[in-house]
């Protein structure tokens, strides 16, 4: 590697340092917004919450300055280090005796407090890259497959100890970078499943067809297992074969005459007829594997019954692994329960507060739903609130057009790594940070579930901007470093 | 470092999903922030606190001034729901002295949106109105225990007479269907129901100002929006001068203490009422403030009817008082003259039919038959005009023409008087008797209408405008209570001339027969010493004993005042109309009662009429 001092600003991405600025820039005006208060405005005050984000900010700066100018193989060399300490810090933390809002994740040192999460996700991806980058490393040895995924879920359950499960699932985001760096995609594809199945069983569990026998959520998610399945025999089955066709049109078939009789001749639980159906297709295609000996059959099968199986457990986790306030809202998130002053209030404040910003805005410091605390939490989870209700639609597409540019930006820097550390570290940064913005702002326009995570560069608080810098200039100090 | 270019792919796969997330979100943002109107909406509710700021009632005088109605603060106790915390009810009751199951039915009530559709748990609600400020003082003292619980000054009327209730009308609580009719009003505001409060209620109510407050998610208020550039300030309502005179109105009720029957004066040059008594009346200060509720249900049961205004809602038979408009159809129409002389031996005989009349000399012509009220003569004319068949050809076009003259004196219809509720009393036409006797029908059928009996019926109000249109000689104006509002003409109505069928000297004719009444005829009571006074007597029959009545104006030249009085069961007219007349008259005119007359208005005043009441 062909490195000089000085050089680094030759090599830095400007465009990932403009987005950043940008970013910032427009998280301290909306923090001036959702903490300003009706009377003189004092923004760089320090004992308010817009002046101390712009001391974070300026920190930030000096931090990012300070982290570009230090020697890119310090990062490579100290990842796991680094890693170590944090899970220290983390391990510390379950035993804090300070409690803020309820929580244990801050170590408060003198004036200032510190949440060890926001820097355990830099860490971790700082050591999961150190460790995939390694050329002994290989996704087909389970060994090393094993201690990857370990990296992750220690930080991941420490902070679950610590009651912060929202920061938690941050870590599902690595997945993202695994898939890149050649995970099969059925884990993806599985996770997306489980996912798809939990919501549409819950969702539709108590609903019942016309027949007043069959359960609309059964029904639906045995229909996808059949018909998923024959969408896998198709992609991964023998590609001549007319098997997909077979199954879908039996399997549907057979649902729908069903169904129909069910509803119009003599009620019955049109479940049962698919579940036969599910043990005939994993018959049928066991004899597919036995006869052409192509091994992909079998994993199908794992994927029908697999599937079978989460669905009918789901209902065991929904009402005893989760905690009640999870349930609640999660069963608002799906409709199943109108509590517009309860568990729904703060998702049903924010999108009228949002909502009522119409094409432009109410204007800086207008707003009038984020100004007289309406939204909860509106500095930190919920800040994209004010920029919804002050800018409107523009500028809230604005922001989030922003932060796609930033995304797609970090995308072509961590394919352009020569190396696989940075790849792999590129590919985590651009996960965490897809990750945040999809559950915040999905959360704020009330599509994701109400998970407690900030939104980058934007929410007020020093730990989560800090983290979010260090995340961001490691990651251009490695690429500004990289091989011509 | 090798390149596996299959995994390489999969960045577009990344890429991919977060450019498919962010269309979902940015069509998300379109239909939450453009496509939507409602959460801008929600947004405001959530937000604005609208504090109503009520602006105070014009108060209302009478035409020489004297304030009649004025406002007095009272206190409305108001209720924010979501602000309730640890309510101790027992407390609250006892402060409030009210029962405990009141409160919670009150709790229900304005939750109940059918009740109160404006309902929401985040604004002020009424509770409990117009406490006095001694109630209030011993809340007020609490209040800090009670949060969520306000206090909003507000008004009710007081009244510096007792009299003129129906004229005066009364405000109350909005009700929900006046609501839906005007979105001006909120559940709490005050209406008025009745008398002017209700004819005049959009110049007395005034404009309801708004301050537009900013309240946070707890509500607590944080100042103006916009620096108050959005509030309005309350408009006070205008001040009414009534044309009534309250002296007038007071003797007269006075007068028709325990008597069934009504008074109504009015000036004949400008039409307006100087008195309208409706007896039995109350107390306007009973329909004010919070016992209002109680006491009109107890006056709504009340078999005398206080409510019901008599004087625009009673209809009755004219009797004798009806001739005067029957002369001047007869003279306009040709069927008699002034020196016509028609027979009256004790009444009307005629092909068998027989009406009773009492003695006086036959024959006689107009003059003496207006002074002592002749019914031969009346009955006369009439069947002379049904059956004038080479004037009219049948009797239905003859009635039609009659039916007319009595609609151009204002009979028939409403006069328009500005207060709500007036009937308008009821003139036969043709088709009318056609219906009833099927065709076959003739001046002789029909005669009783001549004297005021039969199918017709008047107002009282009615009556008296017919002694306006005699004292005019021919017009009058539409009769009216509110003299003056202020800052705004009253409506051109009340100042146009209304002519009627008949010309100016029939009434001439009319009016020296009613100056003979007086002088020499049935109402000699009426004779003041040192005013011309011109009257007519009315003793209607009905099915207990007569009404009594009299109708008349004075001065004769240059007529100031104009009357009608009309006592149920009274008698003959010359028993309570006539004295009452003079009385009213006198008042009018002298300012002043003499020492004997304040004798007779005591000796009326005293005496009662026996009414059955499974009669009433």
């Amino acid at each position: 590697m062909d490195y000089m001092r000085g050089s680094v600003w030759k090599n830095v991405d400007w465009w990932i340092i403009g987005l950043y600025m940008a970013l910032v820039i427009c998280g301290w005006f909306s923090i001036c917004g959702a903490s300003y208060n009706y009377g003189e405005p004092e923004f760089f005050d320090f004992s308010t919450r817009s002046g101390k984000q712009l001391m974070w900010i300026g920190c930030s700066l000096g931090l990012g300055f300070v982290l570009l100018m230090l020697e890119d193989r310090l990062y490579d060399t100290y990842a796991y280090l680094v890693y170590g300490v944090l899970i220290l810090l983390l391990f510390g933390t379950i035993f804090n005796p300070h409690e803020i809002k309820g929580s244990r994740s801050w170590i408060v040192l003198g004036p200032v407090s510190l949440q060890p999460a926001e820097f355990a996700k830099f860490a971790t991806a700082l050591a999961l890259s150190k460790y995939i980058g390694e050329y002994t490393f290989s996704m087909q040895k389970p060994k090393d497959m094993a201690t990857a995924l370990a990296i992750v879920l220690l930080p991941m359950a420490l902070i679950i100890l610590q009651q912060e499960t929202g920061s938690a699932l941050v870590y599902l985001s690595f997945f993202l970078m695994l898939y890149r760096e050649g995970m099969t995609g059925a884990v993806l594809f599985s996770g997306i499943c489980a996912v798809a199945f939990f919501i549409v069983g819950l969702r539709f569990g108590n609903e019942l067809m016309p027949d007043e026998m069959t359960s609309w959520g059964e029904f639906s998610v045995l229909t996808l297992v059949i018909l998923l399945s024959a969408l896998l025999t198709k992609i991964y089955g023998n590609r001549e074969s007319r098997d997909p066709i077979y199954i879908a049109g039996i399997g549907g078939g057979a649902v729908l005459i069903g169904s129909l009789f069910s509803c119009y001749v003599i009620p019955f639980n049109v479940c049962h007829l698919q579940l036969w159906l599910c043990g005939a297709l994993i018959f049928f295609l066991l004899l597919r594997f036995l006869h052409e000996r192509i091994r992909n059959y079998l994993y199908i099968i794992l994927f029908t019954i697999a599937s079978i199986a989460f669905f009918f457990s789901t209902d065991y986790v929904f009402n005893r692994v989760l905690e009640p306030h999870q349930k609640v809202r999660i069963e608002v998130l799906l409709g199943m329960k109108d509590d517009p002053s309860g568990a729904g209030y703060n998702v049903n404040q924010s999108k009228i507060a949002i909502g009522s910003g119409g094409l432009l805005g109410k204007g800086f410091l207008n707003g009038t739903q984020t100004k007289l605390k309406y939204v909860p939490e509106q500095d930190t989870d919920f800040i994209f609130c004010t920029v919804g209700e002050e800018q409107g639609f523009l500028g809230s597409a604005a922001v989030i057009l922003l932060f796609t540019a930033l995304i797609l930006r970090l995308l072509v820097l961590a394919e352009r790594q020569n190396s696989r550390f940075g790849r792999v570290y590129g590919y985590c940064v651009v996960g965490i940070i897809f990750f945040h913005l999809f559950i915040n702002i999905g959360m704020v326009l009330g599509l994701t579930p109400v998970i407690g995570i900030p939104l980058p560069f934007f929410s007020y608080g020093g730990s989560s901007l800090w983290g979010f810098t260090i995340l961001l200039f490691v990651f251009l100090r490695i690429d500004a470093a990289r091989e011509k | 470092m090798e390149h596996d270019y299959r995994l390489e792919k999969r960045r577009f796969v990344i890429g991919g999903a977060v450019i498919v997330v962010v269309i979902v979100f940015l069509i998300r943002l379109l239909s939450l922030q453009i496509m939507s109107e409602d959460y801008k909406k929600n947004a405001d509710s959530n937000a604005f606190l609208k504090k109503i700021q009520y602006p105070s009632r014009g108060v209302i005088y009478d035409r020489n001034d004297k304030l009649l109605v004025y406002n007095q603060p009272a206190y409305d106790i108001t209720v924010i729901m979501k602000e309730i915390t640890e309510l101790d009810t027992a407390d609250l009751c006892r402060t409030l002295s009210i029962t405990p199951e009141f409160l919670r039915k009150r709790f229900r009530d304005l939750k109940d949106r059918r009740l109160n559709p404006g309902y929401s748990p985040y604004t002020n609600q009424v509770l409990l109105t117009q406490l006095s400020a001694e109630e209030c003082g011993i809340f007020q003292e609490k209040l800090f225990k009670f949060p969520g619980f306000y206090i909003q000054r507000r008004t009710i009327r007081q009244y510096n007479y007792c009299a003129g209730a129906h004229i005066l009308g009364d405000i109350a609580e909005v009700s929900k269907a006046e609501m839906e009719k005007d979105e001006y009003y909120m559940p709490g505001d005050f209406i008025g129901k009745l008398g002017v409060e209700r004819s005049y209620e959009k110049q007395l109510r005034g404009e309801k100002g708004v301050e537009i407050l900013l309240r946070d998610a707890r509500g607590r208020i944080q100042g103006n929006y916009m620096d108050g550039k959005f509030d309005k300030a309350p408009v006070a309502g205008k001040n009414l001068k009534l044309s009534l005179d309250i002296e007038l109105q007071e003797l007269g009720e006075r007068l028709l203490e325990g008597k069934i029957g009504s008074i109504v004066a009015i000036e004949p040059s400008t039409g307006e009422v100087l008195c309208l008594v409706s007896s039995p009346t109350y107390n306007p200060q009973l329909m004010s403030g919070r016992n209002r509720g109680k006491n009109h249900l107890k006056m709504a049961r009340d078999p005398w009817k206080p409510l019901l205004n008599r004087a625009i809602m009673g209809t009755y038979p004219p009797g004798s008082t009806f001739k005067t408009a029957q002369a001047l159809t007869f003279l306009q129409e040709g069927i008699i003259a002034p020196s016509t002389m028609y027979p009256c031996h004790h009444g009307f005989s005629f092909r068998g039919l027989h009406v009773g009349c009492h003695a006086h000399p036959s024959p006689l012509s107009l003059v003496p038959a207006i002074a002592t009220s002749c019914n031969g003569y009346f009955c006369w004319g009439l069947y002379h005009m049904i059956g004038a068949k080479k004037k009219y050809g049948t009797p239905q076009k003859a009635l039609n023409i009659w039916r007319d003259y009595m609609v151009s004196m204002g009979f028939g219809y409403t006069l328009g008087i500005d207060l709500p509720g007036e009937k308008r009393g009821f003139i036969p036409n043709a088709s009318v008797y056609d219906k009833a006797y099927r065709g076959s029908w003739n001046g002789l059928t029909i005669i009783s209408i001549s004297i005021g009996q039969g199918e017709v019926t008047l107002t009282p109000l009615q009556i008296a405008n017919l002694g306006a249109t005699i004292a005019n000689r021919g017009y009058f104006i539409t009769p009216h209570v509110v003299k003056e509002v202020e800052g705004e003409q009253i409506d051109p109505k009340y100042r146009e001339k209304r002519n009627t069928m008949a010309d100016r000297t029939h009434y001439e004719e009319v009016v020296q027969g009613m100056r003979a009444a007086v002088t020499g005829g049935t109402c000699r009571m009426a004779n003041l010493p040192d005013i011309e006074v011109c009257g007519k007597t009315g003793t209607a029959q009905n099915r207990g004993k007569d009404h009594s009545a009299f109708m008349g104006f004075a001065p004769m030249n240059n007529p100031k005042i104009a009357i009608a009085v009309y006592v149920e069961n009274g008698g003959f007219g010359a028993v309570y109309g006539v004295p009452i007349g003079r009385l009213m008259i006198e008042k009018y005119l002298k300012r002043e009662l003499s020492p004997e007359d304040e004798i007779l208005a005591a000796d009326i005043q005293n005496r009662r009429i026996d009414y059955g009441l499974h009669e009433r």
